[in-house]
């Protein structure tokens, strides 16, 4: 199973020209170059809703701060909340699915290259109209301008009564393009998934991570349609006097918020569930064992696919539904927790009785780990619908999601750019960077949100651009800030390392991990073509077998 | 593996948390003096609240339990399993799962599912499905951009943005059972001590109650984003004793006051653009708009708790909305100083 690079005399690649190079990125069709696209824009997109996080905490560190404007601080969390989850988010899980799920499967590239790259552009673009309302939601006269109606839209506020101009067209056509992109990635990856797994790589052999990958992609198909339906039906309402959303003509309100949310809250676990993938597999190998209880792990994620999909109306409970229906969406999605609880298990089961190995993929993981316990049970808590009555629209949600989506996806994704930067670029990620930043950014995000569920249980509601002295929530917003400040440095410091190691780090090898799935035997970077003879699995570690010749897991299974 | 170090402190850590934990919880909880914050979840003055304020706690014992006990095991797990470089070269045992583990850790998590859930449905039901009294105030609200409408049906009062509701007492109980309706876009209303939030959707009325056990004023403000202004939309409760709810309802079924010192004050109110927004019961400013003014100033504050209600205050309001509320949706009124005075004068008169 060897296979590194094949070097013919005289075939050397010689110095290019950068127009050349430029040339080679925008046509690819290389399912590697494609994520490391998607990669490179969800940061570029990072660091822009970082800014914007920013701007919104420097506005709320003191009781009528006047920082910015009403108008602008409505445009910053819209854009911070639009630009985090269908620009940052998705992408950057994206990349990473298009860049492993061959490797790993031990494919050369996707099912589909050319829908692949379709789809990157077709995100790009989407990224690019949401920005590019900046200056054409009012023309050049109005620059500035921006969507501002949150990052749900809820109707009517986005009907052309309350939303004149274009802010919401750009908002609504950006969603939707990028839908469209999100939905192509998703049946490349099913396709990859289900068509092009080498020799021996039965479905009960892939790698914990193609197989949630491909439970995620099984949800953006059935999520992002009623989310591209509620954007078309927002745009006839809004230009060819349709009546949907519009509930002074009869239309109803409370559809949007239906349509939103089946796609709103699935989509919270289209992010979660390739972290649960790059958790499962860096755990084991830096903790010297496989995962525990594999079976139940691929039954869990089918499960909490399948159950995220009758929750959302959790977002709703004081929306005004009846106590039944109110029950109902409480017991589903407090029976999402079982699932999730035993993943939290599983993990904590294959490190029980490993030998754990504390570099900074493990610490990252480690950290995952607390935070997601934590975010999960404030999760409980919003699920039991009267507490959700006094916790909703609150600060306390806000500190929810923050948990699960920083605490939990951000330092997933931290995670796997110090396990599989390696892989990527050849380099290894320097080591004391990583503490440094893992440190710094565990101390400015528990500043931050350990304090912020506080103001929510006193009373303050989210997406208010000031508020009133004297309700017990001033000393805990200027605290919160600077932890957003320190955030904001454990962000640089690796950003730093990204671009400091890439040119200065150790070289990686083929496997700097001792890890145990494919992607490890080629080459780092992988050549075009990854394997130079598709490799033949008989278990699900084929390295181990590799290396453990006495006592290979194809023995087990 | 060395088993040698010590556990101690590892094992002080989780125990600190919790007593941090519980420390945190009774602190929110105590309802000591003074209060933390007017706006305390868990300082409930009515039975919705009270209830919610009672089930949150229950919920939070169970998820603290289920936090100490993971949290310990990975704490443990950590110490326990690191590796160390004296045996590097040495792979741990090759532990693929264990179908009793999977189980026990799949059906006890069901059954406190099942426990939280009927403790939930209790209270849904509850508080939901409440019967009305007949001794109930019924009162309407309507969420405006960006202020409140309060309309009492049967007394025949409109006011805005400070509501009077009578206290209830428990052996006798008025509760205050509210209509919620939206005139634009999606409101909350949310007193955090009387009742959970319920939302004001346009076209789909709501309904929510709360029977305040003890006077006083309380807080809260809109928690549905609603727009440009959603932040200064703020909310404020007097619940009153029996004999002042009566008196408040005596003094705003009267019609506004006639000051013939302020006739020059009325004559420039009547004749601008005011009276297209602003009623005045018994005037010809019938404005829907914009909040009643009949009884101005039996009000404390103005644009919605966004100012005090001091002459300074409202002649800055009418002068110039922005300066205090920006992307109000009242115009400034481009009156002369002289007029602009007139016109304060008369909204002093409106008692």
């Amino acid at each position: 199973m060897s296979s590194n690079a094949i070097t013919i005399r005289g075939v050397q690649m010689e110095e290019k020209p950068w127009v050349d190079t430029l040339h080679e990125w925008v046509t690819t069709v290389d399912h590697k170059r494609l994520g490391v696209l998607y990669i490179g824009y969800a940061l570029l997109f990072l660091v822009v809703a970082g800014i914007e996080a920013i701007v919104i905490r420097i506005q709320l560190m003191y009781p009528h701060n006047d920082f910015v404007s009403p108008q602008v601080f409505n445009r910053m969390f819209t854009m911070h909340g639009t630009t985090m989850v269908f620009f940052v988010g998705m992408p950057i899980l994206f990349g990473f699915a298009n860049y492993l799920v061959p490797l790993m499967v031990g494919a050369r590239d996707m099912a589909f290259p050319r829908l692949n790259a379709f789809s990157f552009w077709l995100s790009a673009l989407g990224g690019f109209l949401l920005y590019f309302s900046l200056v054409g939601a009012n023309g050049l006269y109005g620059a500035g301008n921006a969507p501002d109606v949150g990052w749900w839209a809820y109707a009517p506020l986005t009907a052309r009564a309350f939303s004149p101009g274009h802010s919401s067209d750009y908002w609504t056509l950006s969603l939707l393009v990028s839908g469209f992109g999100s939905i192509g990635t998703a049946i490349n990856i099913v396709a990859t998934v289900l068509c092009m797994r080498c020799p021996g790589m039965k479905l009960s052999r892939m790698p914990l991570l193609v197989w949630l990958n491909l439970v995620m992609s099984g949800m953006v198909l059935i999520t992002i349609t009623p989310l591209s339906a509620s954007q078309i039906m927002l745009l006839v309402d809004r230009y060819l006097g349709g009546h949907f959303f519009d509930a002074q003509a009869g239309g109803s309100a409370v559809l949007w918020m239906h349509f939103f949310w089946i796609f709103g809250h699935p989509e919270v676990y289209v992010l979660i569930i390739p972290c649960f993938a790059f958790m499962s597999e860096i755990i084991p190998v830096f903790s010297r064992k496989p995962i525990f209880g594999y079976p139940v792990m691929v039954a869990a994620t089918v499960c909490i696919g399948f159950v995220s999909m009758s929750v959302w109306a959790h977002h709703m409970f004081t929306v005004g539904m009846n106590s039944y229906a109110n029950s109902f969406f409480t017991i589903t999605t407090m029976a999402v927790g079982v699932p999730t609880g035993i993943k939290i298990f599983n993990w904590l089961g294959t490190m029980w009785g490993g030998k754990i190995q504390f570099k900074t993929p493990m610490i990252f993981c480690i950290g995952f780990l607390f935070q997601f316990l934590i975010a999960g049970l404030t999760g409980i808590m919003l699920a039991a619908a009267p507490f959700d009555w006094q916790l909703s629209l609150s600060y306390f949600v806000v500190a929810h999601f923050h948990y699960t989506l920083v605490g939990g996806v951000l330092f997933a994704l931290f995670a796997a750019f110090y396990y599989w930067y390696p892989k990527i670029t050849g380099k290894m990620l320097n080591e004391t960077l990583g503490k440094w930043h893992f440190w710094l950014f565990l101390i400015g995000f528990h500043l931050t949100f350990d304090l912020m569920h506080i103001p929510g249980l006193l009373g303050m509601p989210r997406r208010i651009y000031t508020y009133e002295p004297g309700r017990g929530w001033d000393t805990l917003n200027l605290l919160i800030t600077l932890g957003a400040f320190i955030q904001a440095i454990g962000t640089l410091l690796f950003v730093a390392n990204l671009i400091i190691s890439y040119f200065k780090g150790a070289k990686a090898g083929n496997d700097p991990w001792d890890a145990w799935t494919l992607e490890w035997s080629t080459s780092s970077p992988p050549p075009a073509y990854n394997f130079a003879s598709i490799p033949v699995v008989a278990s699900r570690r084929p390295l181990w077998d590799l290396k453990h010749p006495e006592d290979p897991d194809s023995r087990y299974e | 593996m060395q088993v040698g170090q010590p556990n101690k402190p590892f094992v002080r850590g989780p125990l600190l948390i919790l007593v941090s934990v519980i420390w945190q919880v009774s602190w929110a909880v105590g309802a000591t003096s003074p209060p933390l914050s007017p706006t305390n979840i868990f300082a409930p003055a009515s039975t919705p609240a009270n209830s919610i304020a009672h089930l949150s706690i229950f919920v939070l014992a169970i998820t603290a339990i289920i936090f100490v006990v993971v949290f310990t095991l990975l704490v443990y797990s950590i110490i326990k399993f690191r590796g160390n470089s004296a045996d590097a070269g040495r792979e741990p045992a090759q532990v693929y799962g264990s179908t009793q583990i999977e189980l026990a850790w799949t059906i006890i998590p069901i059954l406190i599912v099942v426990v939280l859930f009927l403790a939930t449905a209790r209270v849904i039901h509850a508080v939901q499905d409440a019967p009305e009294p007949p001794m109930a105030l019924e009162v309407t609200a309507v969420g405006h951009q960006y202020w409140w409408e309060f309309r009492y049906p049967k007394l025949g009062i409109v006011t805005a943005n400070e509501l009077h509701i009578p206290v209830s007492d428990p052996a006798n109980p008025t509760p205050t059972f509210l209509n919620l309706l939206s005139a634009d876009t999606d409101h909350s209303f949310w007193i955090p001590e009387l009742a959970g939030k319920t939302d004001l959707v346009p076209n789909h009325p709501n309904r929510m109650w709360m029977d305040p056990h003890h006077t006083g004023v309380f807080l809260g403000q809109c928690a549905q984003y609603c727009g440009v202004q959603h932040a200064k939309m703020l909310l404020r409760v007097s619940v009153d004793s029996p004999e002042d709810f009566a008196a408040w309802v005596r003094s705003q079924q009267q019609p506004a006051v006639e000051d013939a010192s302020v006739a020059a004050g009325r004559q420039v109110f009547e004749s601008t653009a005011c009276i297209n927004c602003h009623a005045v019961a018994g005037t010809n400013a019938n404005g829907r708009f914009g909040p009643d003014l009949t009884h101005l100033m039996s009000r404390a504050t103005i644009a919605s708790g966004a100012a005090p209600n001091t002459p300074e205050k409202l002649r800055l309001w009418i002068q110039d909305p922005n300066k205090i509320k920006p992307g109000s949706l009242m115009p400034a009124m481009q009156l002369s100083d002289a007029d602009l005075d007139a016109v304060v004068s008369y909204m002093e008169t409106l008692r």
